[in-house]
């Protein structure tokens, strides 16, 4: 089983790649930033485009409220910013002035999850999904690999009306097979029967791993790339929970408000079956790296195959009826 | 049913602000006077009917709102998302009736609509929102919005080079929101002269005077400061408004955003009403309402 590790790609780059791209193609297109030409991967983009690399300065809610200005305007701004301040201090700008104000402003959150590690709570981005995906009007997107990415972002340049876009700097290799982006989709990419994995973004490579090995030990396990947090392909949901009967959630987000959330809501109303939901358990995250943090929650292959373990000893009648906590699946 | 334009109403309004910009400053005073007082009538009556409403934040800006869609900004009711139109953005939200009143007056939608104003399912919610009702640039209510957004809208006409300008009006105890100073920081660095702040200085917020709340003096002091060629004007004197929303100051401060400090006062033009904290949303009776109007005919 062992081969050459895949290449790891941080997805800012193809972020910057594309957005030079959508600039030289349609006049239309601003970049507005909050300090951030370095961590959003701009400086490319302000030598070629200096005029359309709108800095307002360390101001959130000035930069969430000019986008939504310059869109007003007629432009297609790029909001750029480290998730956790996009999302926490402009939230009421991001709710008023973008999605009930349904201006075409893009959210392109830096660096979500918990992609800055060490730097702690205050730095890390495990809310935003919650938070986003209960305005009406916002699509949200959280793309795994550059291709996905570079596909996500020109697919919203060409919709018109509010999009949040998660732009990960945890390296990640490119996701096999690839299944061209199509909002609303989520991406089969390993049909099974037994049981279903969904996971989004950073945590695609583990639902990869663990259905692998799942698979070698006979169970037949799918796996779904919900890329698409919000509209939610309920249609693979739901064809998940009737054809598997199990149901496995994984995200670099906190257990309650996000994906899992999401799917739960889902399938809770029409099609209740057994789930495992995986994310950061309700808590401030502990000092440690991106891969310590995701080791130390169980957001792993590992904790993947924990709680399919779970599921699948659950249909047994000696073990029925004995469900674990959410998120607790490697504690 | 969506909110349409009056049939005719862009000529209509163009020819106003032709004819006032022609006339005597006597004359343009006069129908300027007329104006607002027509357009308070209606807003009285509005909030009459709705037992809902901020008169007093209402009143404080009608001369401003008339003078703004009479004499100053160039509109076209028609074509409300026009590329080329001037935009006026309303940061102090609750002030919704004015602003539905002016929007009525200047053809907008017809006035019969007003009636409907806080009604369920009514577009005219008690807050402006943008996808219901036309000449609403961006949906205000939650304080600090206005600002920011009005730097994104000249940004824009700047990176067009078109002359087209931004008026923003925020309240004055909004002020106590720091985003207004983020946004005014951001606005002064990108120049943008095309940029006017109104700022409805009636110094009142919802319970208590702005001095006694979180004082916002020296009020002129900390725009000038912040980069902006600042201006006192009585907000109830409709030609020293138009004069001052007219000409951009020059020398200096010709690459300066502007700020124009208005004084007014909170529920002018009824006697009872003026400078008293509780009108900031109180609702006239019957008869308050009678004698209101009565005193608004004058």
């Amino acid at each position: 089983m062992t081969t050459a590790a895949p290449a790891l790609h941080d997805c800012r780059k193809v972020f910057a790649q594309t957005l030079i791209e959508l600039a030289e193609q349609d006049p239309r297109t601003v970049a507005v930033c909050n300090d951030s030409v370095g961590s959003s991967n701009l400086k490319e983009f302000a030598g070629r485009f200096p005029e359309r690399l709108i800095n307002v300065g360390i101001a959130e809610q000035t930069m969430v409220g000019a986008g939504a200005g310059l869109a007003n305007g007629g432009r297609i701004p790029y909001v750029c910013a480290a998730s956790p301040f996009l999302t926490g201090r402009a939230l009421e700008q991001i709710k008023a002035d973008v999605a009930y104000s349904r201006t075409n402003v893009k959210l392109c959150a830096m660096s979500p999850g918990f992609a800055y590690g060490q730097l702690g709570p205050t730095h890390h981005s495990v809310e935003d999904l919650a938070w986003l995906r209960t305005l009406p009007e916002m699509t949200v997107l959280v793309p795994a690999d550059p291709a996905e990415t570079r596909e996500a972002l020109l697919w919203a340049h060409e919709y018109d009306g509010p999009v949040f876009i998660r732009i990960g700097r945890t390296g990640v290799p490119d996701v096999e097979p690839h299944v061209p982006f199509k909002v609303g989709k989520a991406a089969t990419l390993r049909e099974g029967s037994d049981l279903t994995v969904i996971a989004a973004g950073t945590t695609i490579p583990a639902a990869l791993e663990a259905a692998d090995k799942l698979t070698a030990a006979g169970v037949s396990a799918r796996v779904l790339n919900l890329s698409t947090i919000k509209p939610l392909d309920e249609d693979a949901v739901l064809a998940a929970a009737r054809e598997t009967g199990r149901i496995i959630t994984v995200e670099e987000h906190n257990v309650h408000g996000g994906l899992g959330s999401a799917v739960a809501e889902t399938v809770v109303a029409h099609h209740p079956v057994p789930m495992r939901l995986l994310g950061v358990a309700d808590e401030f995250t502990p000092t440690g790296s991106a891969a310590f943090l995701a080791e130390h929650f169980g957001i792993t292959a590992e904790g993947v195959l924990h709680a399919a373990d779970e599921l699948l000893d659950a249909a047994t009648p000696a073990s029925a009826g004995t469900p674990s906590a959410p998120g607790a699946a490697a504690s | 049913m969506p909110l349409v334009a009056v049939p005719g109403a862009t000529s209509r309004l163009r020819a106003t602000r032709q004819a006032l910009r022609a006339a005597t400053a006597e004359d343009r005073a006069r129908s300027l006077r007329d104006a607002a007082a027509a357009i308070r009538r209606r807003n009285l009556e509005m909030i009459s009917r709705a037992g809902q409403g901020h008169i007093g934040g209402d009143f404080s800006a009608t001369d401003v709102l008339a003078v703004l869609y009479t004499a100053v900004l160039d509109l076209d009711p028609e074509h409300p998302e026009a590329p080329e139109r001037d935009r006026y953005i309303q940061s102090k939200g609750h002030a919704s009736g004015a602003l539905y009143a002016t929007l009525a007056y200047a053809g907008f939608f017809a006035d019969a609509e007003l009636d409907t104003y806080m009604e369920p399912l009514s577009a005219l919610n008690g807050h402006p929102n943008r996808r219901k009702i036309p000449g609403v640039e961006t949906n205000t209510g939650p304080l600090g919005h206005g600002l920011p957004v009005a730097v994104g809208t000249a940004l824009a006409a700047q990176l067009d080079g078109s002359a087209r300008r931004t008026v923003v009006l925020t309240g004055d105890g909004e002020l106590q929101e720091g985003s207004n100073w983020e946004a005014a920081m951001s606005a002064a660095h990108h120049k943008l002269a095309n940029l006017t702040v109104i700022v409805d200085r009636n110094r009142f917020q919802q319970g208590a005077g702005t001095e006694e709340t979180s004082g916002l003096e020296p009020l002129a002091d900390k725009w000038a400061a912040f980069g902006f060629a600042v201006q006192h004007v009585d907000g109830h004197d409709h030609e020293a408004l138009y004069q001052a929303l007219s000409a951009h100051p020059d020398g200096p401060d010709a690459d300066r955003p502007v700020c124009l400090i208005a004084d007014t006062v909170k529920g002018k033009g009824v006697s009872f009403i003026e400078n008293r904290a509780e009108w900031h949303h109180k609702v006239p009776t019957a008869d308050q309402t009678a004698a209101a109007l009565q005193e608004l005919a004058r």
